[in-house]
């Protein structure tokens, strides 16, 4: 074993399912029919018959346990290392909460139980609304948006049913140019035009730009604070003043509450709508297995617009009230994710208020520790303290070295670790959005910033050796420019390609 | 790397001028930037936009975005070549990769854009 490899996981070419298949082979046998046998076609109608059988493939139970164990361990989480995310908060998860959702009288309720034989998820729904409304400075909240997205659509959507109320017809929602691409795309989807204010040279909003752009034809105005440069925008009553001043309404795209948990509050800060990310500040499963959720909380004046029912609380206990005067509708089923929002009121329960403080405080201190180490070596193209993340630019290696930002994003995979969010926010070139979150270690953050320099080391030196990264990763460099423009996306036998849709 | 006869913008959107007709493209530094193209959505002829207007849009593996009209006029022809083949806009900006031909309405809107040598000094 060569020297580099040495102390390296053995990574090995696993198959698809489909080609581990062999006719007749199975992992389950049942025993002899010990009831008479009935011609299928004289249970089932002719038409609702298949010609052919299912196509279910022939392997044994070992072949898809062994199957699926290589699969995860191919995979990267936060169980497994480092996930430095920007923007998307891949904190680590905590187990408490898991054994919470599993909890058989959580797990096993069924939506359409009367409310008298679910008191108790009824009770958890209800406080968790409480602890987000006190922890956004609202009045009341809608669990139901299933992601972020989903609630800035429910939330635009309150915007639109609130000024309509008033007769107002009202066409414009601001955008700044920092803003995560799903605020215009929500907006666009709610039938809005989007106008964009620019950032100034400190990276907050423009508000001189601003107030030139606002008319009474501004329906609201999405904003994140701190922004996605790691940026708590200063200006924030201000910009509140100015929108609130044409009669708009700010909403509070809560990505990066993470940073302002028991410090700061977008209701004081006088937003009138924001989200948050459970799957992000509070501690739930974040992609893949998710799901998501992505509650909206509201001041006094939007509540009778929210999305029905609301969970409220009469003599006889506690009772799914569809009685809101001007609600918008239901967004999603039931009451959204149940097991989501019972793994974040874990989290909250779990950490209190303190904690929750030392969570955001955590999160600040890790990322203002690595961006003062890492400085020196990549450029800083806002220096001033961040919050919860920081972006650097990659822009000093490409043009010195022809290192790219992807270059370093998958270099990083070498030494195991999850590469930063890359080329975003858009008005940073070569972006590097690093997002440590509160968990990690002092250990932890000095092996990233080991690794980082060592990069930077290593484009000065031996560029060429960045453009062939990652080397000990289960696959190389893949091609996102085929992928993307000419994916294979059904599966069809080897030699049957024409089968395989495009 | 910026040809001579060509006049740009800001937004890195290139037009070559013959007549009263317009192409539009986008420059060899815009594609540089936005790394590999993998779509194009391109207007209908006969659609009409102001100078400035977002007409189109181009997606690479890294970001979406918009195109703007160098000049405001209406669309006689989109290329429908790069919305098969993106990167055509990669390989060939200034030639097979170009996007719109547009016939403008006001000359002097031309007055706002740059030649190569202006654009250029913008770039560093």
């Amino acid at each position: 074993m060569s020297e580099e490899r040495e102390g390296m996981q053995l990574t090995v070419k696993e198959p698809l399912i489909f080609e581990l298949s062999s006719p007749g082979r199975r992992g389950v046998r049942l025993g002899p029919l010990d009831v008479p046998e009935e011609p299928l076609d004289a249970l089932i109608p002719a038409e609702a018959l298949r010609d052919e059988g299912p196509g279910i493939l022939g392997v044994a139970e070992v072949d898809v346990v062994r199957h699926f164990v290589k699969l995860s361990q191919m995979n990267h989480g936060v169980d497994t290392g480092f996930y430095p995310l920007g923007s998307c908060t891949m904190k680590y998860n905590p187990k408490v909460n898991e054994n919470v959702a599993r909890l058989p009288g959580f797990a096993n309720l069924h939506p359409y139980q009367p409310d008298a034989t679910v008191q108790g998820a009824l009770q958890l729904l209800h406080e968790t609304e409480e602890y987000l409304c006190e922890i956004a400075g609202m009045e009341r909240a809608t669990l139901q948006p299933a992601a972020g997205a989903h609630g800035e659509l429910a939330g635009i959507m309150l915007i639109r049913a609130y000024h309509e109320d008033r007769g107002e017809d009202r066409d414009v929602i601001i955008i700044p140019d920092s803003a995560h691409g799903t605020n215009p795309a929500t907006a666009a989807m709610a039938g809005y035009r989007t106008v964009e204010v620019p950032s100034d040279e400190r990276g907050s909003v423009d508000v001189e730009a601003l107030r030139a752009i606002v008319d009474e034809n501004v329906a609201g105005l999405m904003l994140t604070n701190p922004n996605t440069l790691g940026v708590f925008d200063q200006n924030i009553l201000e910009i509140a003043e100015i929108i609130h001043g044409v009669g708009g309404l700010l909403y509070y795209d809560g990505a990066n509450a993470n940073a302002i948990l028991g410090y700061s509050r977008p209701g004081d800060m006088g937003f009138d709508i924001v989200h948050f990310n459970l799957h992000k500040t509070f501690g739930t499963p974040h992609g893949g297995g998710g799901p998501g959720s992505g509650p909206i909380a509201v001041v006094p004046h939007l509540v009778p617009f929210l999305p029905a029912p609301l969970v409220d609380r009469g003599e006889d206990g506690y009772f799914l009230n569809y009685d809101l005067s001007k609600s918008i509708g239901q967004v999603r089923a039931f009451t959204g994710n149940f097991g989501v929002v019972l793994k974040a009121y874990a989290y909250i329960r779990s950490h209190g208020a303190d904690g929750l403080k030392a969570v955001s405080a955590d999160a600040v201190l890790n990322a203002n520790y690595l961006m003062n180490a890492l400085k020196a070596y990549y450029d800083l193209p806002f220096d001033r303290t961040c919050m919860h993340e920081f972006v650097l630019s990659g822009r000093k290696q490409k043009r010195e070295h022809g290192v790219t930002t992807f270059d370093i994003a998958k270099a990083l995979l070498d030494y195991g670790i999850h590469p930063p969010t890359v080329y975003f926010p858009l008005i940073v070139e070569e972006a590097l959005m690093i997002e440590p979150t509160e968990t990690e270690s002092r250990e932890t953050l000095d092996e990233f910033i080991d690794a980082m320099i060592q990069i930077a080391t290593d484009a000065e030196e031996d560029p060429e050796s960045l453009h062939e990264a990652p080397l000990y990763t289960p696959v190389r460099r893949l091609d996102e420019s085929a992928a993307a423009r000419a994916p294979v996306v059904c599966w069809a036998p080897r030699g049957d390609a024409d089968a395989a849709g495009e | 790397m910026y040809p001579e006869d060509l006049m740009y913008t800001e937004n890195h959107e290139w037009i070559r001028v013959e007549g009263d007709v317009a192409t539009v493209g986008i420059s060899d530094y815009a594609q540089n930037e936005l790394g590999d193209i993998v779509f194009v959505e391109l207007p209908e002829v006969d659609e009409d936009f102001g100078q400035g207007d977002a007409m189109g849009v181009v997606e690479s593996v890294k970001a979406v975005s918009d195109i703007y009209m160098p000049v405001g006029g209406t669309i006689v022809e989109a290329n429908e070549d790069v919305l098969d083949a993106p990167d055509l806009v990669n390989s060939d900006p200034y030639g097979e990769g170009w996007l719109v031909k547009v016939r403008f309405s006001d000359e002097s809107e031309m007055d706002s854009l740059m030649n190569a040598e202006d654009y250029q000094a913008t770039l560093e």
